[in-house]
């Protein structure tokens, strides 16, 4: 790890001050992946400005009927949250999916959505990666890319957003909220991160002199009909392979609304709205899931190590669309996946 | 400390930043500390303040033996950094017993043989007394599930399993 400043934010506006003020400067909150980076070389701030002690803890109901999330809410509080056990099942099981009790303890909600990739190469500084060291080229793409993006892809970077919180949230249809010099601004959350295309090093649209504020959800929250399928190597504490958000709205055996989207294919969490149109109006049933199954990976492509994930993610998706019809949601403690 | 008070920057145009004052509340005494920034938790217990008990393994967060209670919650001590805790009530291994008597999870450890080499048990010691104040595990998969952070290279998993549900029946 390389030295650095450290500085305290005293209030939102103070933060961005400060990080408007210096290109060098990062904001540090859990620091779970941020430290990590550090230690490997591949992140170098010459200041941290830590916003731990910003007023942004706290979960509120809106207006409208939905939650605003404070970008400093640990990820084991928000999971545990009994507004979002209640109305955002979804989203308490995706978060519990991922990392350990030790790391959602530290891990912000901002935190969350701001995570990098886990690509080996972006964390080997000794290779080549057009993310980390843009125009360098990509090792992944003939290299070892058992983990790597299906969808989306770039020639410049088939690396995949590690989260799943964010694979909840962009099911949900959930906001970001940030502020900037120029003031405040909301990004819906499929317009928040980004395709790798030429500039895989930008991984969202937030810009670099904003700070995450929090993130909104609406009102509709899928609370009976749901299920966070997560595939991994090992059952506990790993990365996805392939996982799945499924949120439905039944009208008897009839699909009213659906939400689908996936973790571990893409650069960004993968929601298609065109599977989603696919199930909407149609039986809940086998035969439709797999025509949405086949819709949304249209366009998949692998690149050797990853190639299984196409099929393995047409069957997900056919298991938790089927697991969310029945009300039976993939326990993220026993493991069985029925 | 002789490593920290000598430390250059890599880059020749950035200043050593100066060490910052910083006071931990280490198992219930206060510890007052001058620290460079980029001191993890981890290097302020053991460097700074003798307390070896907490382990470091991977230093990277993926093997939970640094894990500590940080006002009372487990966290990865390798991945904090101690400026970032000024004033927190930090809790380790050797915080845990009362005089003489031992933890009941360092006694349920002992009890059940819920170790090998043992270089994981402060973290996993630490990291069950978490788990039982966050009281979210009720079944032995639930256990296993909250626990996952903290790999046991020796594989004593069941017996640390049946270890934590002993002191989980005493709380």
């Amino acid at each position: 790890m390389i030295n650095f400043q450290y500085v305290r934010a005293n209030d939102v506006a103070d933060a961005v001050r400060q990080i408007a003020a210096d290109p060098t400067a990062k904001f540090i909150a859990g620091g779970t992946n941020l430290i990590d980076l550090m230690k490997e070389d591949v992140e170098r701030p010459a200041r941290l400005i830590d916003i731990t002690r910003l007023p942004l803890k706290t979960v509120e109901e809106t207006a409208d009927g939905g939650l605003r999330i404070g970008a400093l809410v640990p990820n084991s509080d928000l999971a545990y949250h009994p507004l979002i056990q209640q109305r955002y099942p979804l989203l308490a099981s995706a978060i519990l999916a991922g990392a350990s009790a030790q790391l959602r303890n530290m891990a912000s909600t901002g935190g969350n959505l701001l995570q990098r990739t886990r690509c080996y190469y972006f964390y080997d500084v000794a290779t080549p990666c057009n993310k980390r060291k843009p125009g360098s080229g990509c090792s992944a793409i003939t290299g070892l890319n058992r983990m790597h993006a299906i969808l989306g892809t770039s020639e410049a970077c088939i690396a995949t957003h590690p989260s799943d919180m964010c694979v909840a949230l962009a099911a949900l249809d959930a906001k970001v909220h940030v502020t900037g010099p120029a003031g405040e601004r909301a990004i819906t959350f499929s317009d928040f991160h980004r395709l790798p295309g030429n500039t895989p090093q930008r991984d969202t649209n937030l810009e670099p002199n904003e700070i995450v504020t929090a993130v909104d959800l609406p009102a509709r929250g899928f609370a009976a009909n749901y299920t966070y399928l997560k595939i991994r190597d090992r059952l506990s504490y790993a990365f996805a392979l392939v996982s799945i958000a499924a949120a439905l709205e039944l009208d008897g055996d009839t699909i009213k609304e659906a939400r689908l989207a996936l973790g571990g294919v893409a650069h960004k969490p993968w929601r298609d709205t065109a599977a989603e149109a696919a199930l909407r109006g149609q039986g809940a049933n086998p035969a439709t899931f797999t025509r949405a199954a086949d819709l949304l990976l249209r366009d998949a492509k692998g690149f050797g190590h990853n190639s299984f994930k196409i099929d393995l993610a047409r069957r997900a998706i056919v298991r938790a669309l089927t697991q969310a019809t029945r009300g039976t949601p993939q326990s993220q403690s026993s493991k069985k996946i029925l | 400390m002789v490593r920290m008070s000598t430390a250059r920057p890599l880059r020749d145009t950035m200043p050593v930043p100066s060490k910052t004052a910083v006071t931990l509340v280490v198992n219930g005494v206060e510890r007052p500390l001058e620290i460079a920034p980029w001191t993890t938790l981890l290097d302020a217990l053991r460097d700074h303040l003798d307390l070896t008990g907490t382990k470091k393994g991977c230093d990277h967060g993926q093997c939970g033996a640094c894990t500590v209670l940080v006002d009372g919650r487990r966290i990865n001590s390798c991945l904090t950094l101690a400026v970032m805790k000024d004033g927190a009530k930090v809790t380790t291994i050797e915080g845990l017993a009362t005089n003489d008597t031992l933890h009941a999870l360092q006694q349920a450890f002992i009890d059940h043989d819920a170790f090998q080499c043992g270089y994981c048990t402060p973290g996993q010691i630490c990291s069950a007394v978490g788990l039982i104040a966050e009281g979210k595990a009720k079944s032995a998969d639930e256990i296993r599930e909250l626990m996952s952070g903290n790999i046991c290279r020796c594989g004593a998993y069941p017996n640390i399993v049946a270890a934590i549900q002993q002191a989980m029946g005493q709380s």
